[in-house]
């Protein structure tokens, strides 16, 4: 075979195959489209964060906002403090609500932002000050059970 | 057989084994510091890429997309009986990513490249073409066995990247233009749940291991084969054996150190 037509075919094949890697990358994988611009980092202090993960989404009215970038255990407050990247375009209030929230019904975890009322805006390195917890699954039937049980007592 | 000839009988064995991993990591060493002329005359390598990559792209696409159309199948029948077949997309692609596509493309080019070039290197040495060349003050290792491993490097991830594409082309088309699940749910879950860095690029490392393995055994075959027609047979047979059990156990390994905990 000549040299030309070798040097196209694996032109070719070369083509295709990193053609294949953009495709997966892009179509595929999660690098286009979804980076935040400029983004600024929230803290948030919770009781327990379930099974948030790191890059989980921030969303606001069902929006995805911002990513959660960081996750530890403070251990002055023994509290979980979450680190949130949110998009530059997106400004919220001071007295904004965190929440930690599951999509669907065994789906994954992600924070909810309720924005409140307040005139003043979060700015980079502040910390949401009203946050509510994941709800632990085990926690809420033991509280059924603790109020039946003492619902039965009474009479 | 006698106890007293069982004992040397193992020992023998595993000696052999190590004498001839060490002759294989010495020859491994050898080869990388005359791969010069791999790169020096890229022609070469070229003409490898072709035999190794462009002759392997029609079963590479084919078994693919195959495999990217069963997984779609099979996946639907499971997840609709939790009213998730909306997670079709992510099932095949992250099975195809992290998984099928560098084994099952490894294991296709071990047998459909890996064999070729050790019935190559090996004829070369049973018809002393390899020691012409030494006659002629050409290295064989240098000159032969540097630009086909070096082919098999290179060809190796873009074919597994290839299988994977062509694999979860196949199972869109079975899960959204047969079966009729949502389109946009199939994408977008696949793109929120599959993650570059994470899934993609560790799929990448693992072909390129795969395919350094794979090349590395099948060069090794060939060169130490015995220079008769059975002895060729064996070697490619050897090749095609060792490189799939190679490719199944790095494959855990590699497993093992990328996903765990997450």
């Amino acid at each position: 075979m000549s040299r030309t037509t070798l040097d196209a075919w694996v032109g070719v094949f070369v083509t295709m195959g990193v053609v294949a890697l953009v495709f997966l990358a892009l179509k595929v994988g999660n690098l286009g489209g979804s980076t935040l611009s400029n983004p600024y980092k929230l803290t948030a202090e919770f009781d327990n964060v379930g099974t948030l993960k790191v890059r989980g989404a921030v969303k606001s009215s069902g929006v995805v906002v911002g990513r959660v970038s960081d996750i530890e255990f403070d251990p002055k407050t023994y509290m979980a403090r979450v680190t949130l990247s949110i998009d530059g375009r997106y400004k919220f209030p001071k007295d904004t609500f965190a929440k930690i929230l599951t999509s669907g019904l065994l789906g994954e975890q992600y924070i909810g932002l309720s924005p409140g009322g307040d005139e003043q805006m979060l700015a980079s390195g502040d910390t949401i000050a009203r946050t509510q917890s994941a709800v632990v699954i085990e926690e809420l039937i033991s509280q059924f059970m603790f109020n039946k049980a003492s619902e039965g007592a009474k009479p | 057989m006698p106890l007293a000839d069982l004992f040397p009988a193992i020992g023998r064995r595993v000696n052999n084994g190590i004498w001839r991993l060490g002759y294989a990591a010495r020859f491994f060493l050898t080869m990388l510091g005359r791969s010069g002329i791999a790169f020096s005359r890229f022609s070469l390598t070229v003409k490898e890429i072709y035999f190794t990559g462009v002759l392997s792209l029609i079963v590479i696409v084919v078994s693919g997309l195959f495999v990217g159309m069963v997984l779609a199948l099979q996946g639907y029948n499971t997840l609709q009986r939790y009213g998730s077949s909306e997670a079709l997309g992510v099932l095949v692609a992250l099975s195809l990513v992290r998984e099928l596509g560098p084994v099952v493309s490894g294991l296709l080019f071990a047998s459909r490249a890996g064999s070729a070039v050790t019935a190559e290197i090996g004829l070369m040495k049973a018809t002393e073409q390899l020691s012409a060349m030494e006659m002629m003050a050409v290295n064989p290792i240098a000159r032969v066995v540097a630009p086909r491993f070096w082919g098999g490097v290179i060809a190796m991830p873009l074919l597994a990247a290839l299988f994977s594409a062509t694999g979860i082309l196949g199972g869109y088309l079975i899960g959204v233009v047969l079966i009729g699940v949502d389109e946009g749910a199939f994408w977008s879950q696949m793109q929120s749940m599959v993650d570059f860095r994470e899934d993609i690029v560790n799929g990448v490392i693992k072909s390129l291991v795969f395919g350094a393995l794979v090349s590395l055994i099948a060069v090794f075959e060939g060169y130490d084969a015995v220079p008769t027609a059975e002895g060729v047979s064996n070697a490619t047979t050897r090749t095609v054996v060792t490189s799939s059990l190679v490719i199944l156990f790095a494959d855990f390994i590699l497993t093992a150190l990328m996903f765990r905990g997450s």
